[in-house]
């Protein structure tokens, strides 16, 4: 330990919770696992690529080991038996977490302060409102409908905040639709028409109220209803205004997060590394010139023409082509033996693309850290997912000691692949080398 | 190494090189040193029969690739007389159409010129034992050639052409890097365990009918 993290870097594992496992008759020897296609689950564990609707389903089935057409099969039975089973399916929906995420939606959502105030904010003056028209209109009714339905736009406004990115691309996709109907071409004149028939409608209800009651008498009400309406938009429009302004602000400090995340991924996997070579090779000025010159055209790349640093793969276009690429990189950079086993190959995407980037990470790693003088790269593709390991037979390290503020691990392998619903286990002991497995489910499917 | 010294034979196992490249054949008998007995030497296919013929060695090293027929030619010209003489391939080109050729024609295992001394010695003693050495490299051949085509085509002996769960996990493991002793830990099971998986893997290859072994080594020529 120790030897393993390079100076401002090294394995470490912030935010990630790992589950240990002793294997039988293995002592002191620690196996960490992550989720990792093919093993068994401990805990419920919704599935971001086995579901239907929430996930539901695919977590019992996981945590179960039984067949998740079984599960599902008995879930509908049982909820055309008992309309309840729908409800037990939403409370587990919010109740049982995403793969790879520590809170459920349910405990996000209760501690979402901002997202609460919103509601609030926006809620309860319109809910004033609606109770003010509907009592001068004598409708009640209308309240009775009314509060279990703010209500409900209250709770799911909540959820939705509070849903992680794939599951609001879920809801965006198969949930908004079947509501209103998108904004584009033929679904905006749809919409126009729909606009126009609901204030058609609108204006022959005044009509109808107007004859119903004297034409002084009728306007009263309505009159009144429209200065409450218009009261509390002078009183509360201020604060509303800010609310949306904070939301904007927030939504742009995310992505600006994201960015600097990212930034911070790439520098370190080029110009970091760079350094640190440089200064183990102080004693070789042709090597550093070397290695200077490399960089500095690959910092221009990035900064000009927009091309990653350190990405692999740009060249080519298949996955055992990229593999190549790496091992040559590595080998060349670092002069150690990188032994390259592939079985089968597909064509290179986006995903596959930062699986070969932390691919090579954990090999530059394993080639600066471990002392040992070959590492193993063994990549498979099978039909759903493409699986890749990189072993060494080094010095190893305790994964449960490395400080969890350390960048590394963390945010260029783990990131790399986690953006594109990968996953990567590291699997290391003092001693026994270390081997990190990356695995990626395949976009195309081979069918 | 232990593993090694467990493995060996009673007396030291009496080897022939065949390899076109005289400085690794040098090479090779400074590493194995006086563990091994080097009976003869041959840089050509035809003079190599002859020889191993003549002086019937315990194991052969072989270089997948020589002049005059390759290193299964040695092996067609060695076999039918002499069943007991074992073949341990050796390659650094690793064509993999080469490397299951050789495997074909019944040599008892693979490996790349990269192999440490240590790890040379105890592939020797393994192949002496009769044993079958995978590299992590034939691994991953053996894996891409039985992947293709999962469903076994009819009129196929499924016994014979398809790799049990269990092979395909043993295989997975050494094509990651691991060795016999580690895969058994991994998969709870003993090295000897993994070993006879390992053998069974090799007689699959060498009796397998499945055209598909052959469409993917010509698949794997036209690239």
């Amino acid at each position: 330990m120790g030897q393993w993290e390079p100076p401002g870097g090294g394995w470490g594992g912030a935010n990630e919770r790992w589950s240990s496992r002793t294997g039988p008759g293995e002592g002191g020897r620690r196996h960490h696992h992550h989720h990792h296609p093919g093993r068994k689950l401990r805990c419920l564990r919704r599935s971001p690529d086995n579901r239907v609707f929430g996930g539901v389903c695919g977590a019992v089935s996981s945590a179960t080991g039984i067949d998740a057409m079984w599960v599902r099969i008995g879930f509908v039975l049982l909820a055309i038996c008992s309309g309840v089973m729908l409800l037990v399916y939403a409370a587990a929906w919010l109740l049982i977490p995403m793969e790879g995420e520590s809170a459920n939606i349910y405990s996000r959502a209760v501690n979402d302060r901002r997202g609460i105030r919103l509601v609030a904010a926006v809620l309860i003056p319109v809910m004033i409102a609606v109770q003010v028209i509907t009592s001068t209109l004598h409708v009640a009714f209308v309240g009775f409908i009314g509060w279990p339905t703010f209500l409900a736009v209250g709770v799911l406004i909540l959820i939705w905040r509070n849903a992680n990115e794939s599951e609001k691309a879920f809801i965006d996709e198969d949930v908004v639709p079947l509501f209103g109907p998108d904004t584009r071409g033929e679904g905006r004149r749809w919409l126009l028409a729909r606009v126009a028939v609901g204030v058609l409608i609108g204006a022959g209800g005044i009509v109808v109220l107007v004859e119903g009651h004297t034409t002084a008498a009728a306007l009263r009400p309505v009159g009144g209803a429209a200065l409450v309406v218009a009261a509390s938009v002078i009183i509360f429009g201020p604060w509303w205004l800010s609310l949306v302004r904070d939301l904007i602000a927030e939504r742009q400090a995310r992505a600006l997060a994201e960015e600097r995340a990212q930034m911070a991924a790439h520098v370190h996997d080029s110009v970091l590394q760079t350094l640190a070579l440089i200064q183990r090779s102080s004693d070789d000025p042709q090597h550093v010139v070397r290695l200077a010159r490399a960089q500095e055209r690959e910092l221009r790349a990035w900064l000009f023409e927009g091309r990653p640093p350190g990405a692999i793969g740009d060249d080519a276009t298949m996955l055992a082509e990229g593999v190549g690429l790496l091992q040559r990189q590595v080998e060349a950079d670092h002069g150690i033996a990188v032994q390259v086993v592939m079985v089968g190959d597909c064509e290179l995407d986006e995903a596959l693309r930062a699986l070969l980037d932390a691919a090579r990470e954990a090999t530059v790693n394993a080639a600066k850290w471990s002392g040992a003088d070959q590492v193993s790269v063994y990549a498979e593709v099978e039909p759903e997912t493409v699986m890749l390991y990189v072993r060494d037979r080094g010095r190893g390290f305790d994964p449960d000691a490395v400080p969890e503020d350390r960048q590394g691990i963390a945010q260029s392998i783990r990131a790399r692949v986690s953006r594109f619903g990968g996953a990567a286990v590291i699997r290391s002991a003092p001693g026994e080398g270390a081997e990190v497995q990356l695995s990626m489910p395949r976009r195309e499917r081979v069918r | 190494m232990s593993t090694a010294a467990r493995g060996a034979p009673a007396g030291r196992p009496r080897i022939f090189l065949v390899e076109d490249h005289a400085v690794f054949r040098a090479g090779v008998k400074a590493e194995l040193g006086e563990a091994v007995e080097v009976v003869g030497e041959a840089d050509e296919a035809g003079a190599a029969i002859e020889l191993i013929n003549e002086r019937v060695p315990e194991v052969v090293l072989l270089d997948v690739h020589l002049p005059g027929g390759g290193g299964h030619a040695v092996l067609r010209g060695v076999r039918p007389l002499h069943p007991e003489v074992q073949f341990l391939a050796l390659s650094v080109s690793d064509a993999p159409e080469d490397v299951i050729d050789v495997i074909r024609a019944g040599a008892r295992g693979y490996i790349t010129k990269t192999i440490s001394g240590p790890e040379l010695l105890q592939a020797v003693y393994r192949v002496a034992a009769g044993d079958a050495v995978f590299s992590p490299r034939l691994a991953g051949f053996v894996l891409d050639a039985f992947a293709q085509g999962s469903v076994p085509a009819a009129g196929l002996d499924p016994e014979l052409d398809q790799l049990s769960p269990r092979e395909r996990e043993v295989l997975r493991l050494i094509a990651r890097g691991y060795t016999y002793k580690e895969v058994g830990r991994d998969l709870s099971i003993s090295a000897k365990t993994v070993e006879s998986h390992v053998s069974s893997v090799l007689r699959k290859l060498q009796l397998s009918t499945r055209h598909e072994l052959t469409r993917w080594a010509t698949d794997r020529r036209l690239v």
